[in-house]
């Protein structure tokens, strides 16, 4: 187990850069969630800490070492791919019991890990098999088995669950905390979803063309966004964000002509113009609020997303706890709850 | 299948023992014929075996046509033998790790030599046989295995058809052998040969046949009889001057030589077919 940093971290292929420069300190342990939009970077960043990529500027260190100029196999790093990468003519075991092989391992010794891996991961019947014999599910298995056995100091993980059905991914979600709680290495993994990166991160990296937007715990990330596009990229439906003026240090009007009063002045000299978020779960309804033109209600079951439009002609999107029948062109009141809302710089899209 | 599934079943069989008969009739002609004495074969056909089947296997196998001033078939067919198999494995050996290092490592003019290779594609054996024999004979190889195997054995064809392979296995395999500390040859050994077997059994076969057959190659280079191969063999019996060709004996080599080709072919043939028709997930 080690701790991983990042300083200054840049990658350029050819004349390109893809990484402008990352920092970021992993504590020994932790578990980071890289996510952001396709093409951002993030699995160049988890290749350049497994040594598959060249580090074109900065330092990666894991534990003490400087590791830029290290082989993968000299980084004490495994890592989980996305389409399993198990090698298709070994069986379970020889394919958990390889890279132990490779490193000298004596018989019993790999005998032991790979039974105690296989403990961990119920794959046990499935030793003998070769992975085509195998479910998706179960070669994500192998995949990981292959990961703990050798006890590295960090694990990577490049989207591991993204070729699975939604229930089964619920499942590995599961499996893959159970796993970080009893093994308690460090952890970097990069996913799309943000209900993984919600629910397994003990911090969250926001990643945005290259760059790492936000680092924090997921609740401050959806709580306090540090940027316009955080704001956006994390929670679903995503924020609504809507250019305000501000009239009084407490009193901001909204595109469109809403007027909303905080509770408190938040320090916005008056006639700077702004950014207003508010999340949809943050809006309510309300018989004496502002009208709002229904354009389209889905009905989730637990929660009803109302997508519609302010009197003025601004969008806002609000979520409605339970089930709600609205028809398109109904008109309902909203109630914004101004203690949830967030302000960002027009221009930068910073947090304010 | 049903109504006409039948009749075109019907069809379907006849055209495909049509095809086997055409091909066995002439394999069956041999057969008969290496089964009687020379005389009997004089002037007419008989269309039944004859009584000197395993005298005339002998006869060849261990003296040969002594009227005619061949040799015995057994050190021909030995010598096509190991003339195939060395052929064959030096092909497969040099062209699979050519094809390795033109996938899997980055080196100056890399491509060039890709492009090098695959250009002689267009120089089978025939086009370069005379500075071949020129390089052959100035280093004195003529009538030894050297000669007779080394200048067939590198090919283009192969090596492209493993790069083409190679090309398919997927990236992240060789990540994951990487990260699992294997390096470059320990990977081809563990991961890419045994991925690699079903197209190296192909090959294998494939590749034999060729060195099999070579007639004008082992024409070129030997001179003493010792080295000869077993198609020179049947060539040489066939054109005897100042006699009847010994067709009972011609024939029993021509049988002899199509076993260890058939051999193959039937040893081979679990691997074979896979590899045709079979790619590994
Ligand atoms: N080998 C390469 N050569 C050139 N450019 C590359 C190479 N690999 C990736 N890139 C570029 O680097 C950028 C980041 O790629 P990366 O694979 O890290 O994205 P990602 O965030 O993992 O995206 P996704 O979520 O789709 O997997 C992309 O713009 C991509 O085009
Ligand atoms: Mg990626």
């Amino acid at each position: 187990m080690a701790a991983v940093a990042f300083s200054a971290v840049r990658k350029s292929y050819g004349n390109n850069p893809v990484i402008h420069g990352v920092d970021m300190q992993i504590a020994d342990g932790e578990f980071i969630v890289i996510v952001g939009p396709s093409g951002c970077g993030k699995s160049t960043l988890l290749r350049m800490v497994a040594g598959l990529e060249a580090i074109s500027a900065g330092t990666i260190a894991i534990g003490e070492r400087v590791v830029n100029n290290l082989e993968p196999k000299d980084r004490d790093i495994a890592m989980v791919f996305q389409n399993y990468a198990l090698y298709p003519h070994m069986s379970v075991f020889e394919n958990m019991a390889y890279g132990l092989k490779i490193r000298g391992f004596s018989k019993s010794d790999i005998e032991a890990r790979v039974k105690r891996a296989a403990d961990i991961l119920q794959l046990d019947p499935y030793l003998a098999r070769r992975p085509r014999e195998l479910s998706g599910g179960q070669r994500q298995r192998v995949a990981m088995g292959r990961a703990i056995v050798r006890q590295p100091a960090v694990f990577l993980f490049d989207e591991p669950l993204s070729n699975l059905d939604a229930k089964l991914r619920v499942q590995m979600r599961i499996e893959i905390k159970r796993l970080h709680r009893e093994l308690g290495v460090t952890s970097i993994y990069v996913t799309h979803d943000q209900i993984e990166a919600m629910t397994l991160a003990d911090r969250l990296v926001v990643m945005n063309g290259g760059r790492a937007e936000q680092i924090g715990p997921p609740k401050e990330v959806y709580e306090r966004p540090a940027t316009t596009f955080v704001a956006t990229f994390i929670g679903s439906p995503a924020m609504n964000l809507i250019p305000a003026r501000v009239q009084a240090p407490d009193l901001f009007e909204l595109a469109g002509g809403l007027s909303v009063r905080l509770p408190a002045p938040r320090g916005a000299a008056a006639g700077t113009d702004l950014t207003f978020g508010i999340r949809p779960e943050h809006v309510a309804l309300a018989d004496d609020g502002a009208p709002l033109t229904v354009e389209l209600a889905e009905e989730l079951g637990a929660d009803t997303i109302v997508y519609g439009r302010l009197d003025g002609g601004q969008e806002l999107v609000v979520r409605v706890p339970g089930y709600l029948e609205l028809n398109i062109g109904d008109r309902v009141g909203i109630q914004i709850d101004t203690s949830k809302v967030h302000l960002f710089d027009k221009a930068s899209g910073q947090r304010l | 299948m049903s109504g006409s599934g039948r009749l075109s079943s019907l069809l379907i069989h006849g055209v495909l023992i049509l095809g086997i008969a055409v091909i066995a009739f002439p394999i069956l002609i041999a057969l008969i014929a290496s089964s009687h004495d020379q005389i009997t074969l004089v002037g007419k056909f008989p269309f039944y075996f004859g009584e000197h089947f395993i005298e005339n296997y002998r006869t060849v196998l261990g003296e040969g046509m002594k009227r005619a001033g061949g040799g015995a078939v057994g050190p021909m067919l030995m010598n096509s033998f190991v003339m195939a198999i060395v052929i064959a494995v030096g092909k497969i050996v040099i062209s699979i790790l050519s094809a390795f290092a033109i996938v899997y490592f980055r080196f100056p003019f890399r491509m060039g030599f890709f492009w090098m290779i695959f250009i002689t594609l267009m120089l089978p054996v025939e086009v370069r046989i005379l500075p071949t024999y020129q390089v052959i004979a100035n280093l004195e190889l003529l009538n030894s295995y050297t000669g007779l195997t080394l200048p067939l054995i590198a090919s283009a064809t192969a090596t492209f058809l493993f790069r083409q392979f190679f090309l398919t296995v997927p990236e992240e395999l060789t990540e994951a052998s990487r990260i699992d500390g294997a390096g470059p040859m320990r990977f081809f050994w563990d991961v890419l040969l045994p991925l690699s077997r079903t197209n190296i059994a192909a090959l294998f076969v494939i590749v034999f046949i060729y060195g099999w057959n070579q007639y004008l190659w082992p024409l070129l280079v030997t001179q003493e009889e010792s080295m000869y191969t077993v198609v020179m063999g049947i060539q040489r019996m066939v054109t005897v001057a100042d006699a009847q060709a010994e067709w009972n004996l011609v024939m029993a080599t021509t049988i002899l030589a199509l076993l260890p080709p058939v051999l193959v072919v039937v040893l081979m043939q679990r691997w074979f077919v896979k590899g045709l028709v079979e790619t590994e997930k």
